[in-house]
C-alpha cells in the first residue's frame, strides 16, 4: 500500500518526510501536486509542514481548500490514516477533519527548539507501538503552533481520549499543553512537532527511536514495505 | 549618486555620441561600485582561486566546490548593509533572497543559510535594539517560509554601527555536478523573465548602496514575498531537471540593466529585449525604471524555442509569471528596445565593464594613535569580570536569535547552532561543516592582523568538528573607499588574506565588496567576515559534554595580545592595545594535530578559544555541559611572564581547548610532544563550580548555574525591555 505525502505551494518539509518513509521505514511513497487526485486504494497520506501558501491569511487557510482535500476528507471518512505535521495539523484544523484552531505562539515568535513530547494516547494508526506516558524527544518549528479550542471542545478531546501527545513543559501557551490530538475515529491525527526530524540517530541529538515508533505503528498499521 | 564627470565623458567617448538619458541610467546602475566593483576588482585579483575541488566556469554567481561522489556544494554571501539600515525587516529579508537565487542561478539547491549581523551598542541604544529585532524577524520570516535551514552566524554590536546596520547573508547550495547550469546560449534563443512582476521598488538601489548612508531613500529599497520565492526555487529546479535553461542569472543589484549586461558579456552574445514585455506590477512604469528596478524575486533564464513551452507549463503549475522579454543576437550589443523603438543600444561588455579605478591608500592617522598598555584601574576582581563578560551582548548566547529560524528543515543538520561550526549531512555520507567570523574589534587596531585572525577563527571552528576546510568566502566591509585612510585598510585586509589562503591553500571561492558604509561617527571599522567550508569524510566529532574527571588540555600559546579584546573594550572601555597575530606556521601545526586527535577518536569534544580569551571559552564548555572545572591558569604560561588578566583573557589564535577522557590523557600527551604542538593540561571537570587557580591560590570561583544564568538569559532580558 502507498503512502501519499500532499504537496501544496509552499509546502516544505514535503521531502524531508518523504525521505523518511521512502529510504528510512521502506514504504512506498509517492508526491500527489494538490491540484490531483488521491487514489481511492492508498494506505495513508501525509500533510507534510511547511508554509502552504506563504501563510497568507492564517496559516493553512487557503490549503484547506485545496482541490486535493476534499480527497482527503474523503479517504478520511473510509478509515484511511491521514497524518498532518506541523503546517498539516494547520491544514486540518482548517479544513474541519480535526476540531480547534492553532494561535500564534504566546511569544509571538516563531520558535525552533527541541522538546519533549509525552505520549497520552496509543490507540491510533501512528502510536500504537508506543506506550502510554512515553517521552518523545523531537524539534518544533512553528509561528503559529498554540492549539486553542473552546471548554466543550476540550473536555470533549479528553473523553474521548483524542488528546495524543502533550508537551512536557509550558512551550507555546496551548490548551492543556496540546501538542497533538485525533479525530473521534482515531485515523485522522495531527501535531505540531516534526517526527521526521527525529526519526534518525545523525540529526537527532537525544534519541531517536521514540519518533521512528511512530512510523513503524504506521507501518504496522498499513502492513506491507515496498 | 549617478556617473562622475570623468566617467560620463568616457562614456561619449567609447560611443562616439553623447547617451540618451535611459543608456545613462543603466550604465549609472551598473557602474556603481556596488554592481562594478570599480574600487576593488584590480586588487581582488590577488587572492587565489583555484584548487582541487573548485569548479570554475563562466557565468556561475555563487563558488562551486567538488565535494567527490559527483556531488557539488555552491557557496555565496553578500550583505544588505544600506537597506537593513533604513528598513531592517525588509532589508534584511531581501538579503536572504538575494543570495538564495545565486545558489540557485548555479542550479543547486539551496541547503543553508548563515547571517552575520552587526549592530550599535544595544545596552543603550533602542534604535540599536529595533534595528536587531527587525532584521532577525527579516530573516526568520523570509527563510523559514522558503523552507532553508538558518543554521548559524554572528551577531555583534559596536559604537561604530551606531544607526546603522551590517546584515551578512551567506548561503550554500548541494547538488549534481552534471546538473550545474552550464551557461551558453546561441542566436535566437529566447531570454525569459521569471517570477516576480517588476515594479518600483528598489529603483537605484545599487547607486543607494554606493554612496554614504545620509538620507533615508525609501524608494531604493526592496519588498520581500518568500512565498514566490520558493515558488520559483522549485520551478528553476523543475525546469534544470527537464534540461529547460541555457543560461540562467538572478536579478539583484541593478536590476535587468545588470543581469542583461553582465549575461550577455559573459556568453559573448548580444541580448535585445522589449520593455512592453517585462511583466509589471503596476502601469505606466517608466522604461528606466523597468531596467533598473531591483524588484525582488526574478530570474533571468536564456532557453530555446523548442524547450520553451515546457518551462512555460512549469511556470504555470507553479504560478509564476514567465514573459519572454526579448532574444539572442550575435551582435554583442545590449539592445532596449519599446516595441519597434530603439531606447538603448551599447556594446554589453562596455556596459558590463566599468573603467576600473586606482584608488589612493594612506595609513590613518588614528593607528599611530593607539596605546599598547591600558593604565589599569581594576575595580572588579576576577570573577565578577567572567561573570560579566559571559553576559556581555557579544558572548552571551544567542538563542534568542537562532530559535526563531528554523534550523532544522531539511533535516541534515547534525550540529546545531549555538556552538563552534554547523555541521550538514550531505547526501553522499559526508558531512559539511561551516563558519562564518568577523572581529572588527581586531580588525581596527590592525586590519591586516585582524583579517587573518577571522579567516583563523573560521578555520578553527571547522576543525573543532573534524572537518578539513577546502573553500573561504569572504565578505569585504568598509567606509567611503576615496579616503585613502579606509582604503588603506580594504589593502591590509586584503593582502592578509590573501597571504594566509595562499599558505593554507585554501582557494576564495566568492565574496563580495560592500564600501561607503559609514555612520554619523565616521567609516565603520573594517569588517571583513569570512566563511569557512570543511568536509568531514566520516563521522562528525559532536559536542559531547564533559563528565566527572575528563581532563581539559589546550593546545596553542596565550600571547600578549589584548588588543580589540572584549576584556579592553567592554570590561574596561579602551580600544588598543596588541592586536591578536596568527603564526602561519602554527596555525597550520595545531589544525592538523587537531585532526588527527579527532580522528583517532582521543577528543570527546575540541572548543574554539576566541571572543573573551581561555577564561570565557573555559567557561562555556562547563556551561553547556553542566559541570563544574577545577584549572590551574599558570599552566597557561609557555614562556615568558604575562600578567593574568593577559592569560585569561588574551584572544590569541590557533588555541583549541579538549575534552579529554582520562584513560586516553596518557596518550593524547605522547601524540602532542611527538608533534612539537605547545600544549597543557590545565585541570579537571569536576563538581558545580567553575574555578581557576593561580599559584595554588583560587582567583576565580563562582557556580555553573550562576554562569549559565548569566549566559541564557542576557539578550533575552535586554531584548524583552523595549
Amino acid at each position: 500500500m502507498k503512502v501519499g505525502v500532499v504537496v501544496f505551494p509552499g509546502s516544505n518539509c514535503d521531502r524531508d518526510v518523504f525521505h523518511v518513509l521512502s529510504d528510512v521505514f521502506k514504504l512506498d511513497t509517492e508526491y500527489y501536486w494538490h491540484e490531483n487526485h488521491l487514489p481511492q486504494e492508498i494506505g495513508a497520506v501525509v500533510l507534510p509542514g511547511g508554509f502552504s501558501y506563504g501563510d497568507r491569511l492564517r496559516a493553512g487557510a487557503i490549503a484547506a481548500h485545496s482541490p486535493i482535500i476534499s480527497d482527503v476528507k474523503k479517504l478520511a471518512k473510509n478509515g484511511v490514516p491521514i497524518l498532518g505535521i506541523c503546517n498539516g495539523f494547520q491544514i486540518l484544523v482548517e479544513s474541519g477533519l480535526l476540531p480547534g484552531v492553532l494561535l500564534k505562539n504566546n511569544s509571538l515568535n516563531f520558535m525552533c527548539k527541541w522538546t519533549n513530547l509525552i505520549v497520552q494516547s496509543t490507540n491510533t494508526s501512528f502510536t500504537s507501538k508506543l506506550k502510554q506516558g512515553q517521552k518523545i524527544p523531537i524539534p518544533i518549528a512553528n509561528g503559529e503552533g498554540r492549539y486553542f479550542a473552546d471548554k466543550k471542545t476540550l473536555s470533549e478531546l479528553r473523553d474521548n481520549d483524542q488528546i495524543v501527545f502533550t508537551y512536557e513543559e509550558v512551550i507555546n501557551g496551548s490548551s492543556l499543553g496540546i501538542a497533538g490530538i485525533c479525530n473521534e475515529e482515531r485515523n485522522v491525527l495531527g501535531m505540531m512537532p516534526h517526527p521526521e526530524r527525529a526519526a534518525e540517530p545523525e540529526i537527532n541529538p537525544i534519541d531517536n527511536k521514540p519518533s521512528s515508533l511512530i512510523f513503524e505503528s504506521l507501518l504496522q498499521t498499513i502492513g506491507v514495505k515496498k | 549618486m549617478s556617473l562622475t564627470v570623468q566617467e560620463s565623458e568616457y562614456f561619449s567617448k567609447k560611443i562616439g555620441r553623447i547617451p540618451n538619458n535611459i543608456e545613462r541610467q543603466i550604465v549609472a546602475a551598473e557602474w556603481s561600485e556596488h554592481c562594478s566593483y570599480k574600487s576593488s576588482k584590480k586588487h581582488l585579483k590577488i587572492l587565489p582561486t583555484t584548487g582541487r575541488s573548485v569548479i570554475n566556469e563562466k557565468g556561475f554567481d555563487s563558488g562551486v566546490l567538488d565535494v567527490g561522489n559527483g556531488y557539488v556544494v555552491t557557496v555565496h554571501i553578500e550583505s544588505h548593509n544600506h537597506p537593513s539600515a533604513v528598513e531592517p525587516y525588509g532589508g534584511a529579508a531581501t538579503g536572504v533572497g538575494g543570495v538564495i537565487r545565486d545558489i540557485l542561478s548555479t542550479g543547486t539547491r539551496p541547503i543553508a543559510i548563515f547571517d552575520g549581523l552587526r549592530f550599535g551598542n544595544i545596552e543603550n541604544d533602542n534604535n540599536a535594539k529595533w534595528l536587531f529585532k527587525n532584521a532577525v524577524s527579516g530573516i526568520a520570516d523570509y527563510g523559514n517560509c522558503l523552507g532553508i535551514p538558518t543554521i548559524g552566524g554572528e551577531v555583534e554590536f559596536d559604537q561604530c554601527y551606531k544607526d546603522y546596520a551590517l546584515v551578512d547573508v551567506a548561503a550554500i547550495g548541494f547538488g549534481k555536478k552534471n546538473k550545474l547550469i552550464k551557461n551558453h546560449a546561441s542566436n535566437g534563443d529566447l531570454v525569459v523573465l521569471i517570477g516576480g512582476s517588476t515594479g518600483r521598488d528598489g529603483i537605484g538601489g545599487s547607486q543607494f548602496a554606493s554612496d554614504s548612508l545620509e538620507n533615508e531613500n525609501r524608494s531604493a529599497i526592496q519588498i520581500p514575498d518568500p512565498f514566490i520565492e520558493k515558488l520559483i526555487v522549485e520551478a528553476i529546479l523543475e525546469a534544470r531537471n527537464e534540461k529547460c535553461i541555457n543560461a540562467m542569472k538572478d536579478l539583484g543589484g541593478g536590476g535587468l540593466s545588470c543581469a542583461i549586461s553582465e549575461t550577455a558579456e559573459s556568453l559573448d552574445i548580444g541580448i535585445e529585449l522589449d520593455v512592453d514585455n517585462v511583466h509589471t506590477r503596476e502601469d505606466g512604469l517608466l522604461p528606466h525604471e523597468i531596467m533598473i528596478s531591483e524588484s525582488q524575486e526574478r530570474m533571468l533564464v536564456i532557453t530555446n524555442k523548442r524547450k520553451l513551452s515546457k518551462l512555460k507549463q512549469i511556470c504555470a503549475k507553479f504560478r509564476i509569471s514567465c514573459s519572454i522579454i526579448g532574444h539572442v543576437t550575435n551582435d554583442k550589443m545590449m539592445h532596449v528596445k519599446k516595441g519597434q523603438k530603439t531606447l538603448a543600444l551599447l556594446p554589453a561588455n562596455f556596459v558590463a565593464r566599468a573603467p576600473l579605478l586606482d584608488r589612493k591608500k594612506t595609513k590613518p592617522k588614528y593607528l599611530r594613535e593607539i596605546k599598547f598598555e591600558m593604565e589599569i584601574k581594576k575595580t572588579m576582581n576576577y570573577s565578577e569580570i567572567i561573570l560579566k563578560l559571559l553576559s556581555s551582548p557579544n558572548i552571551a548566547s544567542k538563542h534568542w536569535v537562532f530559535q526563531q529560524y528554523d534550523h532544522e528543515v531539511g533535516i541534515r543538520t547534525v550540529v546545531k547552532p549555538g556552538f563552534d561550526a554547523s555541521v550538514l549531512r550531505l547526501d553522499n555520507g559526508k558531512f559539511l561543516s561551516t563558519k562564518i567570523d568577523g572581529n572588527p574589534k581586531h580588525c581596527y587596531i590592525d586590519p591586516r592582523q585582524g583579517a587573518i585572525g577571522c579567516f583563523e577563527e573560521a578555520c578553527r571552528n571547522v576543525i573543532c568538528t573534524g572537518a578539513n576546510p577546502i573553500g573561504m568566502v569572504d565578505h569585504l566591509q568598509f567606509g567611503n573607499p576615496e579616503n585613502p585612510e579606509v582604503f588603506w585598510t580594504f589593502m591590509e585586509s586584503i593582502e592578509g588574506l590573501a597571504d594566509f589562503a595562499k599558505f593554507l591553500r585554501v582557494p576564495c571561492v566568492g565574496g563580495k565588496v560592500s564600501f561607503y558604509n559609514e555612520t554619523k561617527l565616521g567609516p565603520i571599522k573594517p569588517t571583513p567576515l569570512i566563511g569557512v567550508l570543511g568536509i568531514i569524510d566520516s563521522i562528525p566529532l559532536t559536542t559531547t559534554p564533559p563528565n566527572h574527571g575528563d581532563y581539559l588540555v589546550i593546545i596553542g600559546k596565550t600571547k600578549d595580545e589584548l588588543g580589540g579584546s572584549e576584556y579592553y573594550e567592554y570590561i574596561h572601555k579602551f580600544i588598543g592595545g596588541h592586536c591578536p597575530t596568527v603564526n602561519f606556521k602554527d596555525s597550520k601545526i595545531n589544525m592538523l594535530t587537531v585532526l588527527s586527535l579527532i580522528k583517532n577518536k582521543l577528543v570527546k569534544s575540541v572548543h574554539d578559544c576566541s571572543k573573551g580569551g581561555a577564561a570565557i571559552a573555559i567557561s562555556e564548555l562547563s556551561i553547556f555541559g553542566n559541570i563544574g572545572c577545577d584549572i590551574n591558569i599558570e599552566k597557561l604560561l609557555y614562556k615568558n611572564d604575562i600578567s593574568i588578566e593577559k592569560l585569561l583573557f588574551s584572544e590569541s589564535h590557533s588555541r583549541y581547548l579538549l575534552v579529554i577522557d582520562k584513560k586516553n590523557i596518557g596518550q593524547v600527551k605522547q601524540f602532542l610532544l611527538k608533534k612539537k604542538t605547545t600544549f597543557a593540561i590545565l585541570g579537571k571537570f569536576s563538581g558545580d563550580q567553575i574555578q581557576f587557580k593561580h599559584k595554588s591560590k583560587y582567583l576565580v570561583k563562582f557556580t555553573v548555574d550562576i554562569a549559565q544564568k548569566k549566559y541564557f538569559n542576557t539578550l533575552e532580558e535586554l531584548l524583552k525591555n523595549g
